[in-house]
């Protein structure tokens, strides 16, 4: 992918809210990554000192299960953002993150981004205005996924109402 | 509207009157024909609807007492035999029965059997009150009228013989008016008696309504109907539309019943009612079945067996590990919607009959009209403050 | 006591044909897709099988146990306009469809139907097929899937979304690539990935947005629980698709399949009948009620 830090990012719809003056300061503390398949981009547990906004590829999410390896926790596509734990303190990742496939990023230097959200409240404000949707729709999801909504009957602990009649 | 404006209610030159001595031959000539005589007969301190023998069965002089959730037995002071309303069965006992078989297979020898385990007798449905007329017509439209025709009760009804008794005396938990079927009845029937008892003298006035009536009505000894005891007849009963125990608000039912889905009002009902499913029992189109499944002990012979099933049973709506419906809220909000309003959709009629069975029946007096004006009144305030919220 | 299974002739034709008595055919074949899944084939050389659009369901009867309704899966050969095969595929999760689960090839079973609504596939003729699966969800599906392939000129893109729980659940495995390489576009996710799994992992509705749907030229068929229908039909009208092109398949007790016993409403719908194949513009307001 060609082009500025800056024209990408406004060609993402993501940041679509933001002013394009606050686009710009965000493009100043962004640059292009790409990734190969395989190749991971941080472990759990590491400093989360950036976030990616992805535009082509795929990431996994993972995390570290004894007994089970690496378990693969949710998958991310083109379009979406890729870490939120940048926002609060301690600034660690909970996940793991690999490329699924080969995957072109915007990478963004979280504590310079922190820095401009704490000396313009406007700017913070927007970025967590965008961040929030993605972080609430993730726990929906999650949520979903908790309701085992494929299981067979029997698969699901509930309360057994009614004879087993079909 | 004036009796005399009703050309139907015109006196008819083929009304006869029959008296009740003559009831006897009424049976003669229907055992005569084959048929098996139906009809309502004091058991167990209820009217019910039992296998006639004879005339003498019926229930002469007994009428009842009823109110919400009350049933009572109580001597007339006449000779009627049929005083009564809201007894706890109705004719689908006879048209479409609790238990049926569909069907018997053999694995071994290889036949299949469809349809019940004995053929049905032909039966003649004695005493078919004018609501209970319009149920018929119901079930006839949701057992026959579809894609599919329900082989039990097409085996059944096909070959009845239908014998409506029009009202003069209204039960308290009785409003056919509202619903459009009753107390006199015009259409369904192969005949049509009017029972009058003044003076001491016990008589019917008896209209035939096809040409199978009319056959039987020439075996039966009778008289031309006089002017003046046909147009008693049809006052009788033109009275008793004015005499109803309770009304029904009709307008808008389906709309009202559609809109509240969420009222507050189920948690309400849900307080009184026991979802024992009396109501399903004795309501004269309340039609769910379900099926069964037997087998021998070698499991070579199979039968399916239909059964009545109730919309208030806890796994009537089972589906994946539970039901769907599990709350007593649920359950009665899909009796009375299904009764009242979605039934217009399915079956293109309202499912009720103001019988006022399940008033009767219910052990805790729930009544379906204080139901529905209760809904009515939370929905007409919820508009008004909708208006009062416009600026 | 002799062994009757082998010997065992057909069941002759009821006198009097009702869609209340069953038809007996025999289990052709019998593949396990899943731990907990099978398909069958079901068959009688000396009788055509009925027809089923897809989307329609039969009441398959387990002999002497009981009776399911089970949409059909697959129409095998048609020849002459009558399919020589049903395949249905089904889950053992209670009696009845543990003993049909179980059955082998050449046992009995009792088919009443075809009953209910059908896809209507044709009518997305010169459209894009979008369709979305959640678990067992994709077997009803799967004659969408063949019908559009079998005509594939009258059809735009085809686009098969399919989420299932575990890698190990996904059914038609063989199938989802061949019809990959027939020009279906194939997407899946599942809940839950196993070590080998190296595809995606989410819920179902987020292979929406990357699919780049045409909204004003699509027509969706949805099928899985009723939950994972609600939300995928949701996200499929938020991003443009027309509720009365979104297609669900719902479910509900049945004990007749014709209308009688009164199992399946849904409010004013009786899924036997006017389902299961319904518009998300009829069924949208009757799903989001508790309990109806």
């Amino acid at each position: 992918m060609t082009g500025t830090v800056a024209a990408r990012l406004s060609a993402q719809p993501f940041f679509a809210a933001l002013t394009d003056s606050q686009r710009g300061e965000l493009a100043e503390d962004g640059t292009a990554v790409t990734f190969t398949a395989g190749e991971r981009l941080f472990d759990e547990g590491g400093v989360a000192d950036m976030f990616w906004l992805i535009e082509e590829g795929g990431i996994a999410l993972d995390m570290r299960v004894p007994g089970r390896g690496d378990q693969i926790v949710e998958t991310l596509g083109p379009g979406t953002v890729l870490g939120w734990s940048w926002l609060h303190r301690p600034y660690r990742w909970h996940f793991g993150a690999v490329a699924r496939l080969a995957t072109t990023t915007l990478a963004f230097d979280a504590a310079s981004v922190r820095r401009r959200c704490d000396a313009d409240p406007a700017f913070g404000y927007a970025m967590l205005r965008a961040f929030t949707p993605v972080i609430t729709e993730r726990l929906q999801t999650t949520r979903i996924r908790l309701l085992d909504l494929y299981a067979a009957p029997s698969q699901v602990r509930h309360a057994d109402i009614g004879p087993v009649n079909a | 509207m004036q009796p005399s404006d009703d050309p139907a209610r015109e006196p008819s030159d083929q009304a006869v009157i029959v008296d009740a001595e003559e009831l006897p031959a009424l049976f003669d000539a229907l055992r005569g024909r084959g048929y098996t005589v139906v009809g309502p007969t004091v058991r167990d301190g209820a009217i019910v609807v039992a296998e006639l023998a004879s005339a003498a069965e019926l229930p002469f002089g007994w009428g009842v007492e009823t109110e919400a959730g009350r049933y009572r037995l109580r001597e007339r002071s006449d000779t009627a035999a049929f005083g009564h309303s809201a007894g706890p069965q109705s004719w689908k006992s006879v048209l479409h029965p609790a238990r049926a078989r569909l069907w018997s297979a053999d694995r071994v020898t290889g036949t299949m059997e469809a349809g019940e385990a004995a053929e049905p007798p032909r039966y003649a449905l004695l005493g078919v009150r004018p609501c209970d007329v319009r149920a018929v017509g119901i079930l006839d439209q949701v057992l026959t009228g579809g894609q599919h025709t329900d082989p039990v009760y097409r085996g059944r009804r096909d070959g009845a013989f239908i014998i409506a008794v029009e009202c003069t005396e209204p039960g308290a938990t009785c409003f056919c008016t509202s619903m459009g079927c009753g107390p006199g009845v015009e259409s369904g029937f192969d005949l049509a008696m009017t029972e009058l008892t003044d003076a001491g003298n016990h008589r019917f006035v008896v209209r035939a309504g096809t040409a199978a009536g009319a056959d039987v009505l020439a075996d039966i000894p009778s008289r031309a109907a006089d002017e003046a005891t046909v147009r008693h007849a049809v006052t009788a009963v033109d009275e008793a539309a004015e005499r109803m125990g309770r009304t029904m608000p009709v307008q808008g039912l389906p709309q009202l019943l559609a809109d509240s889905r969420e009222s507050p009002h189920w948690d309400d009902v849900a307080s009184r009612c026991l979802t024992c499913g009396n109501c399903t029992m004795v309501c004269p189109t309340c039609f769910c079945t379900t099926t069964e499944d037997v087998t021998d002990l070698t499991g070579d012979h199979a039968e399916r067996w239909r059964l009545w099933d109730s919309c208030f049973a806890l796994d009537f709506s089972y589906l994946h590990g539970g039901s769907v419906r599990t709350s007593g809220q649920s359950r009665y909000r899909q009796w009375i919607t299904h009764k009242l309003g979605t039934w217009h959709d399915q079956f293109g009629s309202s499912g009720c009959v103001g019988c006022g069975r399940c008033i009767a029946w219910c052990p805790t007096g729930i009544d379906i009209t204080q139901e529905v004006s209760a809904l009515a009144s939370l929905q007409d305030a919820a508009t008004a403050d909708e208006d009062e919220d416009r600026p | 006591m002799t062994s009757r299974r082998t010997a065992a002739p057909a069941l002759t034709e009821p006198a009097a044909e009702t869609a209340a008595v069953p038809r007996f055919y025999r289990v052709a074949s019998r593949r396990e897709d899943t731990a907990d899944t099978v398909t069958l084939e079901l068959t009688e050389p000396a009788q055509a099988v009925p027809a089923f659009a897809p989307g329609q369901f039969a009441m398959l009867t387990a002999f002497g146990v009981g009776e399911v309704p089970i949409s059909v899966s697959g129409l095998g050969d048609s020849a002459g306009g009558r399919a020589r095969r049903l395949e249905h595929t089904l889950r053992a999760v209670g009696a009845v469809t543990r003993a049909l689960h179980a059955a082998p090839p050449g046992s009995l079973i009792g088919v009443r139907g075809p009953f209910g609504t059908s896809w209507d596939v044709a009518s997305a003729a010169g459209r894009d097929i979008v369709i979305v699966a959640g678990g067992i969800g994709l077997a009803p599906l799967r004659p969408v899937v063949l019908t559009a392939l079998a005509d594939r000129s009258r059809y735009g893109r085809i686009v098969l979304l399919v989420g299932a729980r575990t890698p190990g659940d996904l059914l038609y495995i063989d199938e989802l690539e061949r019809w990959r390489r027939d020009g279906v576009e194939v997407v899946i996710t599942v809940d839950r990935a196993d070590s080998g799994w190296s595809g995606e992992v989410g819920v179902v509705t987020t292979l929406i947005e990357p699919a780049g749907l045409a909204p004003d030229n699509s027509v969706a068929f949805v099928c899985g629980p009723d939950v994972m229908m609600r939300f995928t039909a949701d996200a499929l009208a938020a991003r443009g698709i027309p509720v009365n092109r979104i297609r669900v398949s719902l479910e509900r007790n049945m004990r007749c399949g014709v209308g009688w016993c009164g199992h399946c409403q849904l409010g004013p719908l009786l899924v036997c009948r006017d389902g299961p194949v319904v518009g998300y513009d009829r069924a949208a307001a009757l799903m989001r009620v508790r309990e109806l």
